[in-house]
């Protein structure tokens, strides 16, 4: 409790994350349609066999998850075929950062306490929103559970214990408690461990068949999470601090070698913290939002040939630190028309063991302008964002030239018919990723002449949705959009001279033409309830960086063209049976499309069940899962193979 | 309309699941092959070349090229080899024919590949942790590899030459040397071995190893220049090897050892030196020399003419073609025909070309080969 004995002391600071509604309690929204979005909230989500934020994104359109297998293979997200770096993942409101290299390790964000995860193609379009909302090609919102006392209540205790295959242990505990009238605190950690041991098998028709156990996986992480939420008169304000420690092995590429020579002993250490706090508040018309962030992040990689001969010795320490403050308002002029203006900053440092290097650090200043106009068949919705970035760097002259732009968003949702329900939306939204501190500044590879990587994105689209109070069919959702993205200036990893000196340049161009479509179904028959959600996405994602290229034109590595997913949910009399079906069509690992990169569809069946008991005033609820469980062998990334069927028992005990 | 649409969804979905959803067997990519033309070229019968293939993308593969069919045959380890499990390996290095096998170096597979050279046909193999480059005297191959044992202070670790019995395919001995050892040249019963200690930037090795082969003990390093990776061993017994540099301040240099007393009596400064490759009195070297304060790279293809110490040439390639090039990678000539071949990695992440060049350097033909393509070994047995 020492955490809390902490917040106490920093509470003079006020703040909130999220746009609050004036209520601590607040159930979830759903997202404003005008912008495409998806989201996976409540039971759903603890419903899917997932176990990260990154396996429950999966059940989006649009969206690819690469995934080096395993409960510690990192899984990042690429969204409509842009790239990892241009989708921006918020915790609670605020962005979590990786100045370094940009990417987000959706793996290591545990579902255990998570309310939703939302995605959202363009950019989030609520009410008071800061400058960073408006600053990534798309991005991800992760929200975690906010206390909600039942009928009086005081206190809120979960402990949960789950295990199953590769020697997984993974007990929980979550503490929500009222500290007044308009305070509550939440409690919560989460530990994992894990062999990481999977055998998986590789088979040639008329040649080789090998199977062999994954080696080298194994995770341990701890995370504890502290919050408190506070009301105050027309606003609210939140605070939370954020602790994450692991180690891990990396099991490396499966490739040719004498099998069980070598050890592949390889490992990181990871310790993020972060403390942030936002605070809401309305005068009238007027509303404004202030947040704070502070982040430092260490990662540690240590590759030791006393362990394994084969290998050569690094011994890296990286420490990431990130300042950040946020002040959105909104004035509403009249019942329909908002101006919105946010000023974000933001400062960023690395520090690494590493030859030559320059210790760089990033201000970065960003101003949002935003209007929006609602009528009654027609908003619209216009941003303008303004980014200066400067860079510093130790020695003189190492830091890149600083840098600003003006980027625009273009937003409309037309309610055509006099059928309410049905919607058609449109988005236009340049905006560009700056290189990251690796990019620039990496000791041989980085290159301070880079120039920001740019996306432009068209969508149109269409939502239909209908509710009906009895009879089989209860409800029925779809939406639909077809788009067109371009990268430019795609920053790429070029060879200098030898495959052990590479470079990063500005090269790439990659035109991406693309449908995003999915529908949901509520039923009802008697004591059963079901529900369905089918997705499905088409990417047409072409490479032209080069003309010269035999490859021109060729599709990008790991996008394939179809893919899709099914969620299926039965409830009956207390028990919850959920089926989720997964499907990544064929698709190349390299812009080359032939058949030395080709890579097979795969496939993978999930299913849970689960039912509570009650335990006298308590309730004790269990669930079951198994996982992939036609048991395909398969790889997400090329030499990276994914678990077969796997098992996981969950038991909770509540309060 | 909306009913429709919901359809329309869920029949698209289900129509493309139908189509792609079937998950066929695994199976072997065949060879593909490219006609380029054919030559007579006396006792030699095609060439071998060696595909890298990216570090943990286990790509690394096997092209053949025949003269009497003229045709070019891309990736033929995998068909010939069904029950060698992951193929080739990853990333393979050096690439040699000694006797009737022939051998393959590959890197981040630990091992070193023992084919027969008239099938390509897997014979055995020999685990060498760190593998790099080969070469042969006597009955027995030497294999230089970084992973030497490792002191008090890992940072240190020395490389290691192993000496392995062609016959039985059993590692023999072995001899530490600098750091990270790369090629080698054998000369008067002595082997030399160029070490670069590419991985303690900026404290490279400049030195290169001198192993009495007799005793099979280092006897003598000799001090050359930092960062060396080639060698060629001329007819006067000379060896020329190559200095990376250290690609701020030093650039790419070319010094000559002589085998005699053991030591340097002459630097090339002017020859920026990527690979090269010997054939008669004239060493063919390319360049593509990078330099992190400009951020380009320097490509020069010369010709040195070995009696001399004098630049023949510094444009073996006279036709303009070399403008193509986006990454040369490895040099071959031909020693019967004199065709110099000249391979391009382009990007590393999609499949090279190799380039065949008249000895007046003109482009004869080209073709596509796997990803990153490096080692040309000539045959003078066509591959059955």
């Amino acid at each position: 409790m020492i955490l809390s004995l902490l917040l106490t002391l920093l509470l003079s600071v006020p703040d909130t994350t999220e746009v609050l509604t004036g209520s601590v309690v607040t159930a979830f929204r759903p997202p404003d349609k005008i912008i495409p979005a998806q989201a996976l909230q409540g039971e759903q989500l603890q419903r899917l066999n997932a176990l990260s934020v990154a396996d429950a994104i999966r059940y989006f359109s649009g969206v690819q998850i690469k995934d080096y297998g395993g409960i510690g293979g990192l899984k990042t997200i690429n969204v409509r075929s842009m790239g990892t770096q241009h989708v921006g993942v918020f915790y609670d409101g605020i962005q979590l950062g990786n100045a370094q290299n940009g990417q987000i390790d959706l793996g290591k964000y545990s579902l255990e306490n998570m309310e939703s995860v939302t995605l959202y193609n363009g950019q989030k379009g609520t009410a008071v929103q800061s400058a960073k909302d408006y600053a990534s090609a798309s991005a991800v919102y992760l929200r975690s559970r906010t206390p909600v006392f039942q009928g009086g209540r005081r206190t809120n205790f979960k402990a949960t214990l789950a295990g199953g295959s590769f020697g997984t242990v993974n007990p929980s505990v979550l503490w929500e408690q009222r500290l007044g009238e308009r305070v509550s605190n939440s409690f919560n950690a989460e530990y994992l461990y894990t062999t990481g041991r999977y055998k998986f098998s590789y088979r040639k028709k008329d040649g080789y068949d090998t199977t062999a156990v994954r080696q080298n996986g194994d995770v341990r992480a701890l995370r504890i999470e502290e919050g408190l939420h506070g009301r105050i008169p027309d606003g609210s304000w939140k605070m939370k601090l954020y602790f994450y420690d692991s180690e891990r092995g990396y099991p490396g590429a499966f490739v040719r070698e004498e099998p069980g020579k070598f050890r592949h002993e390889d490992r990181q250490w990871d310790t993020d913290f972060f403390a942030q706090g936002s605070l809401y508040k309305e005068w009238g018309d007027w509303h404004l939002n202030a947040s704070f962030k502070y982040a430092y992040d260490y990662l540690h990689y240590l590759s030791d040939p006393r362990l394994d001969v084969s290998t050569m010795y690094v011994d890296n320490h990286y420490r990431q630190q990130e300042a950040y403050a946020s002040l959105a308002q909104e004035y509403k002029i009249n019942g329909w028309w908002d101006v919105d203006l946010a000023a974000d900053y933001q400062f960023n440092t690395l520090d690494a063991d590493l030859v030559n290097f320059v210790y760089p650090s990033r201000h970065t200043v960003l101003t949002a302008l935003s209007t929006s106009l609602r009528w009654e068949k027609l908003k619209l919705q216009g941003s303008v964002l303004h980014t200066f970035v400067a860079d510093r760097a130790r020695e003189a002259g190492a830091a890149a030239e600083s840098r600003h732009h003006w980027t625009p968003t273009a937003v409309l949702q037309l309610i055509p018919f006099r059928d309410k329900n049905f919607t058609i939306r449109a988005f236009y939204k340049r905006i560009f990723r700056m290189p990251t501190l690796n990019d620039l500044y990496y000791t041989f590879i980085g290159n301070k002449y880079l120039k920001p990587e740019f996306t432009t994105q068209y969508d149109v689209g269409a939502t239909w949705e209908k509710s009906w109070t009895k009879g089989f069919l209860r409800n029925i959702d779809c939406t639909f959009d077809a788009y067109y993205n371009e990268v430019e200036n795609k920053i790429i990893a070029m060879p200098a001279s030898n495959q052990f000196q590479w470079t990063m340049v500005n090269l790439g161009l990659v035109q991406i033409r693309g449908i995003d479509a999915a529908a949901g179904t509520q039923l009802a028959l008697g004591p059963v309830s079901a529900n369905v959600r089918i997705t499905y996405t088409f990417q047409k994602a072409q490479d032209f960086t080069d003309p010269s290229s035999p490859w021109y034109g060729g599709q990008i590595p790991y996008i394939p063209w179809h893919s899709g997913s099914v969620i299926t949910g039965i409830d009956w009399k207390g028990w919850h049976l959920n089926y989720s079906f997964i499907y990544t069509g064929e698709r190349y690992e390299a812009v080359a499309n032939i058949p030395e990169n080709h890579a097979q569809p795969w496939y993978t069946s999930d299913l849970s069940l689960s039912r509570a008991f009650a335990l006298g005033a308590h309730q004790l609820k269990g669930t079951l899962e198994v996982n992939n469980i036609f048991n395909q062998q398969y790889e997400v990334v090329q030499c990276y193979p994914m678990p077969g069927t796997n098992f996981r028992l969950i038991l909770s005990w509540i309060l | 309309m909306t009913m429709k649409t919901i359809r329309f969804i869920l029949v698209t979905f289900l129509v493309a699941v139908a189509l792609n959803a079937c998950r066929e067997p695994e199976e072997i990519i065949p060879s593909t092959e490219t006609p380029v033309g054919s030559e007579d070229a006396g006792e030699i019968a095609g060439f071998f070349l060696l595909n890298e293939g990216n570090m943990g993308s286990n790509k690394c593969t096997l092209d053949y090229y025949d003269y009497a069919s003229g045709i070019y045959r891309k990736n033929i380890y995998a068909e010939r080899n069904p029950g060698v499990v992951q193929e080739l390996g990853d990333v393979g290095n050096d690439l040699a024919i000694y006797g009737s096998k022939l051998w393959a170096v590959v890197n981040c597979s630990n091992l070193v590949e023992v084919m027969d050279k008239n099938t390509a046909q897997h014979i055995g193999q020999v685990s060498v942790p760190n593998c790099r480059y080969i070469v042969f005297h006597e009955g027995y191959a030497y294999v230089s590899s970084y992973a030497g044992p490792v002191e008090i202070d890992p940072n240190y670790r020395l490389g290691y030459v192993a000496r392995i019995d062609t016959t039985s395919l059993q590692v023999k001995d072995t001899c530490v040397v600098g750091y990270q050892p790369e090629e080698m040249v054998i000369a008067n019963g002595k082997l030399y071995v160029a070490n670069s200690g590419g991985y303690r930037v900026p404290d490279y090795d400049y030195t290169v190893s001198v192993i009495d082969l007799d005793s099979f003990k280092e006897i003598k390093k000799i001090e050359v220049a930092p960062n060396l990776h080639r060698m060629e061993l001329d007819a006067y017994g000379k060896i020329w090897v190559s200095s990376r540099g250290d690609y701020y301040d030093i650039p790419s240099m070319t010094y000559i050892i002589d085998t005699q007393f053991d030591e340097v009596i002459e630097c090339m400064e002017l020859l920026a030196c990527t690979d090269m490759t010997l054939c008669g009195d004239s060493l063919y070297v390319y360049s593509n020399d990078w330099s992190y304060f400009t951020q380009t790279s320097d490509v020069n293809y010369a010709i040195v003419d070995v009696k001399t110490h004098r630049v023949v040439t510094r444009r073996f390639i006279t036709d303009g073609t070399d403008a193509q090039f986006q990454n040369p990678y490895g040099i071959a000539v031909n020693p019967n025909t004199h065709e110099i071949f000249v391979t391009d990695a382009r990007d590393y992440i999609t499949p090279g070309k190799v380039y065949c060049y008249s000895p007046e350097g003109r482009l004869k033909w080209s073709a596509n080969t796997g990803d990153i393509p490096s080692r040309i070994v000539f045959t003078n047995q066509r591959l059955r």
